[in-house]
C-alpha cells in the first residue's frame, strides 16, 4: 500500500503551517531520516524527515502553501513496486481540493479594541500579539539604549515562542542577549543591572521556569524600593508565557496571575488582545516598577486589529470594557476573555446581555470599573484560567462584598481552572480547563434564567 | 583556628604611616559602632536581627581601600562594616538599626536592609546568596555602559554553598564581568563550621569549574586584603573577566545578638583576639613604626568614641517614621 505522508505537528500548539519548500520532487528514492520539507510554523522554520522508505509517487500540497492542517495529507510515498496508478484517486484527489483555498484559513482579526486608547480616524492593522510584542520591545529598545532583552534563546534562536523574531539583527548581542539556563542567576544579575537604572526585559521561556528565580523577583526586585526609603529600585519587566498551552502537563501549565498580583512593589499585566499586549509592554518598558508581564502561548499566534499609531501605549491598571450590557459583569483578562466573549456571544443569542470586562493588568487592579459595572448589572460572574483557591476571581468577589454589596442580586460566582495539577491525557486536559459552556451556564445561574 | 591558613607569603609594600592611621581609623570606627549596636540593641533600641561585624573589620577597610569613586559595593545583612567603610554617614546607619526617621532607608529596611546610591552601596539583603547574582548585575551594567568601574559581591562561607552563586559565576566568567566576589570566610555559618558544610574547604577554588582565578588572603591583615584587592580590581578592570578573594577572617561576637555560641569554645574567640586582632595588629605597626604614640592614639580612641557616641544620639533621638511612610516608596 502507497503511504501517505501526512502534514506533521511540530509544537504543542500548532494546529496548521506552512509547507515552505520540498526539498525532494516526485519520483525521488527516499531513506528513512532524508529530509523532505521545510515546513514554517508559527514559531519556526523546521525540517521534516521521512520516517520509511520508498519512492516519492506524488507531492499533493505545492511548497509556499499556508495554512496547511496538521495531519493533512501532502504527499505519497510509494513501495517497491508500486506506481501512481495503483492509487486510488479517493486519497488524494479531495485533499488537493481542500488546499486549493487557503485564503480561507486565514484568520480574520478580531474586535478592535475600544475607541477610548484611541483617537478618532485611527487605523489599525492585523497583527498578532506575537508581533505586537515585538514591535513593544523594539519600538521602546530603540527609543533608549539602556532597553535590552535578556533570556534563553532570545537571540540567536529568535526566541523559543519567536516573540523576539530579528532582534538579534537589529540591535546586536549587546542588548539581545542569549543566557544559559539559569533563571535564578540571570534574574538576579538582571535586577543587579536595573538597580543602576538600566531598564532590563528578561523573558522567561515560561514563567513555570520563573519558579526558579522567584525570590530575586519577590525579595529583590519587588522590596528594595520599600526597603531602600525610595533611593533605589528595579525598572525591570519580567515577561514570558504563563498558563495552559496545550498538552504540555502539570509542570508547564501553571497560571500565576494571582501569585504575582499579591505582592506590593510589582506590577501584573495579562492581555489578551494584541493590541494591549503591545500597548501595556510598552508602557511596562517604560515603569520605574519591576513589572510581571504574563503572555500566553495559544494567544501568541491570535490576530487581532493593532492601532497604528505612532508610540500607542496602554496604562497599566486600567480595565476595558469590551462590550457594554445590562444582564450581568462578565470579568476577565488573558486567554479567559476569549471564553467570557464567546459566551456574551451566545448569551446575546438568547435574549442575555453580557458586559464584558477585560482586567487587562491584575495589579493595580482597576476594581473601580468593575464595581461601576456591577452597579449597573447586579450581577457578576469572573473567569480565569488559574486554579480557584486564593483567585483573581475571589478578590474581585470580595471587593464586590465589600463595594456593592447591596447591589448584588446574585453570588458572584468564579469560573476558574479545575483545582488540580494539569492533567497530560487530552480529555482531562480539557476538563481541567474553563470551557465557554461553563460560563453560559454561570451566567444562567446569577441571572436565574 | 586558621584564618591565616592559606595566605600566600606576600612581601607588603612601604606603608606610610598616614596610611596606617586611615585604615586604623577606619577599623577602629566599626568596631566602636558595633559595641554600640550591641549595647543599644541590649536596651531595646534596636529590634529584630542585628549581626555584628566585629573581627572582620580589615576585610572591608582593605578592599575599600583599593576600591576607586564610582566602584559599587553589595553585600548580605551583615552589612554595617560595610557601609561604614564605604563612607556612609555612621548616623544614618545607626538611626536605621533604631528603625527612625532619620535612617538611611527612614527606618523602613533595617539592619539588614539598608541602601546608598550616593556611596554605590546596593544593600544589605537578607537572603543568603540573593546579593550575589545582584552583584554580578551591577557588573554586567558596567559592562554595558561601558565604563570601567567594578563591584564587589560579599557573601560568607555559608551562602559559598548557595547555588545560585554558581549561576553567577559562570555568566559573569562567560560575559567576562568586572566582579569581584569576595568571601568573608568566618568560620562558621551561623553555628555551622566550614568543615561541617563544605566538601571542599578551600573556598578560593570555587571558581575553577568556571576558570575564575581565586586567592586566599589573611582577612585579619587589612594590608594583606589591600594587596589582594588591589591585583583583583587590576584584573577586572582589564577586561579580564570576575575574580574570587577568600578572606580568612573570624567573627568575634554571635552570629546576631541571639547566639547561643554553643558551636565553639570561648578560648578559641579567645585565642583570635589575642594572636590575630586585625586593629591590635595595625596599632603595633603603628606604634612600633614610630607613626603614632600612645597619646595620639589615645586621641583617635577619643574621636571615634564621639563620632560613635553622637552616632547614637542622633538614633535614639530621630523620631520614628511618620505614620504616612508606611505607603510610600511601594512605587516609584
Amino acid at each position: 500500500m502507497p503511504i501517505q505522508i501526512l502534514m506533521p505537528a511540530l509544537s504543542p500548539t500548532m494546529e496548521e503551517g506552512t509547507l515552505a519548500k520540498w526539498l525532494v520532487k516526485e519520483g525521488d528514492q527516499v531513506n528513512s531520516g532524508d529530509i523532505l520539507a521545510e515546513i514554517e510554523t508559527d514559531k519556526a522554520t523546521m525540517e521534516f524527515e521521512a520516517v520509511d522508505e520508498g519512492i516519492i509517487g506524488a507531492i499533493l500540497i505545492a511548497e509556499g502553501s499556508d495554512g496547511v492542517k496538521v495531519n493533512t495529507p501532502i504527499a505519497v510515498l510509494l513501495e517497491d513496486g508500486e506506481a501512481m496508478t495503483d492509487v486510488v484517486a479517493e486519497v488524494a484527489a479531495p485533499v488537493v481540493a481542500e488546499i486549493e483555498k487557503p485564503a480561507a484559513t486565514a484568520k480574520p482579526a478580531e474586535i478592535a479594541p475600544p475607541l477610548e486608547d484611541v483617537p478618532e480616524g485611527t487605523t489599525f492593522k492585523s497583527q498578532t500579539v506575537r508581533e505586537a510584542l515585538r514591535d513593544a520591545m523594539s519600538e521602546e529598545m530603540r527609543l533608549n539604549d539602556d532597553v535590552f532583552l535578556m533570556g534563553e534563546e532570545v537571540a540567536q534562536y529568535q526566541g523559543a515562542y519567536k516573540v523576539s523574531q530579528g532582534m538579534l539583527d537589529e540591535f546586536g548581542a549587546r542588548r539581545v542577549i542569549d543566557t544559559p539556563i539559569t533563571e535564578h542567576g540571570f534574574t538576579g544579575i538582571a535586577i543587579g543591572a536595573a538597580f543602576t537604572g538600566l531598564r532590563p526585559i528578561v523573558e522567561f521561556m515560561t514563567f513555570n521556569f520563573a519558579m526558579q528565580a522567584i525570590d530575586q523577583i519577590i525579595n529583590s526586585a519587588a522590596k528594595t524600593r520599600y526597603m531602600s526609603g525610595g533611593q533605589m529600585g528595579a525598572p525591570i519587566v519580567f515577561r514570558g508565557v504563563n498558563g495552559a498551552a496545550s498538552r504540555v502537563g502539570a509542570q508547564h501549565s501553571h497560571d500565576y496571575a494571582s501569585w504575582y498580583a499579591q505582592v506590593p512593589g510589582l506590577k501584573v499585566c495579562m492581555p489578551y488582545s494584541a493590541a494591549d499586549a503591545k500597548g501595556l509592554l510598552k508602557s511596562a518598558i517604560r515603569d520605574e516598577n519591576p513589572v510581571i508581564f504574563l503572555e500566553n502561548e495559544i494567544l501568541y499566534g491570535r490576530a487581532f486589529d493593532v492601532p497604528e499609531i505612532d508610540d500607542f501605549t496602554v496604562p497599566i491598571g486600567k480595565a476595558k470594557i469590551w462590550r457594554t450590557g445590562d444582564d450581568v459583569t462578565i470579568v476577565s483578562f488573558g486567554i479567559g476573555m476569549q471564553y467570557a466573549l464567546e459566551a456574551a456571544d451566545r448569551l446575546a443569542e438568547e435574549g442575555i446581555s453580557a458586559e464584558v470586562i477585560d482586567l487587562r493588568s491584575l495589579r493595580p487592579l482597576d476594581s473601580e470599573t468593575v464595581v461601576k459595572s456591577v452597579m449597573k448589572t447586579n450581577r457578576c460572574v469572573t473567569v480565569e484560567e488559574g486554579f480557584p483557591v486564593c483567585s483573581i476571581g475571589s478578590h474581585i468577589s470580595a471587593i464586590l462584598m465589600q463595594q456593592a454589596f447591596d447591589y448584588l442580586d446574585a453570588p458572584v460566582i468564579n469560573c476558574t481552572g479545575k483545582d488540580v495539577p494539569m492533567p497530560y491525557a487530552a480529555n482531562l486536559e480539557k476538563l481541567a480547563l474553563i470551557t465557554t459552556d461553563e460560563v453560559v451556564d454561570a451566567v444562567k445561574s446569577v441571572t436565574y434564567r | 583556628m586558621p584564618p591565616a591558613k592559606k595566605a600566600a607569603k606576600r612581601k607588603l609594600p612601604n606603608v606610610s604611616g598616614e596610611e596606617l592611621l586611615k585604615h586604623y581609623r577606619e577599623m577602629l570606627l566599626i568596631r566602636r559602632f558595633e559595641e554600640k549596636a550591641g549595647q543599644l540593641y541590649g536596651m531595646g533600641l534596636i529590634g529584630g536581627f542585628c549581626h555584628l561585624y566585629i573581627g572582620q573589620e580589615a576585610v572591608v577597610v582593605g578592599l575599600e581601600a583599593a576600591a576607586e569613586e564610582g566602584d559599587q559595593r553589595i553585600t548580605s545583612y551583615r552589612d554595617h562594616g560595610h557601609m561604614l567603610a564605604c563612607g556612609m554617614d555612621p548616623k544614618g546607619v545607626m538611626a536605621e538599626l533604631t528603625g527612625r526617621a532619620g535612617g538611611y532607608s527612614r527606618g523602613k529596611g533595617g539592619s539588614m536592609h539598608m541602601f546608598s546610591s550616593e556611596k554605590n552601596f546596593f544593600g544589605g539583603h537578607g537572603i543568603v546568596a540573593a546579593q550575589v547574582p545582584l552583584g554580578a548585575g551591577l557588573a554586567f551594567a558596567n559592562q554595558y555602559r561601558g565604563n570601567d568601574r567594578v563591584s564587589f559581591a560579599y557573601f560568607g562561607d555559608g551562602a559559598a554553598n548557595q547555588g545560585q552563586i554558581y549561576e553567577a559565576m559562570n555568566m559573569a566568567s562567560l560575559w567576562k564581568l568586572p566582579c569581584i566576589f569576595v568571601i568573608e570566610n568566618n568560620q562558621y555559618a551561623m553555628g555551622t563550621s566550614l568543615q561541617r558544610a563544605s566538601s571542599t574547604p578551600d573556598l578560593y577554588t570555587r571558581g575553577q569549574a568556571f576558570a575564575i582565578p581565586g586567592e586566599a588572603v589573611d582577612g585579619m591583615d587589612v594590608l594583606a586584603v589591600k594587596a589582594a584587592g588591589e591585583k583583583a580590581v587590576a584584573h577586572c578592570r582589564s577586561g579580564e573577566g570576575p575574580y574570587i578573594l577568600e578572606m580568612n577572617t573570624y567573627r568575634y561576637r554571635g552570629h546576631s545578638m541571639s547566639d547561643p555560641a554553643k558551636y565553639r569554645t570561648r578560648e578559641e574567640v579567645q585565642k583570635i583576639k589575642d594572636e590575630k586582632d586585625p586593629i591590635d595588629h595595625i596599632r603595633e605597626m603603628l606604634t612600633q613604626g614610630k607613626h603614632a604614640t600612645d597619646d595620639d592614639l589615645k586621641a583617635i580612641d577619643k574621636e571615634i568614641k564621639k563620632t560613635v557616641s553622637e552616632a547614637a544620639d542622633f538614633a535614639t533621638n530621630s523620631p520614628e517614621p511618620a505614620l504616612e511612610e508606611l505607603y510610600t516608596d511601594i512605587y516609584a
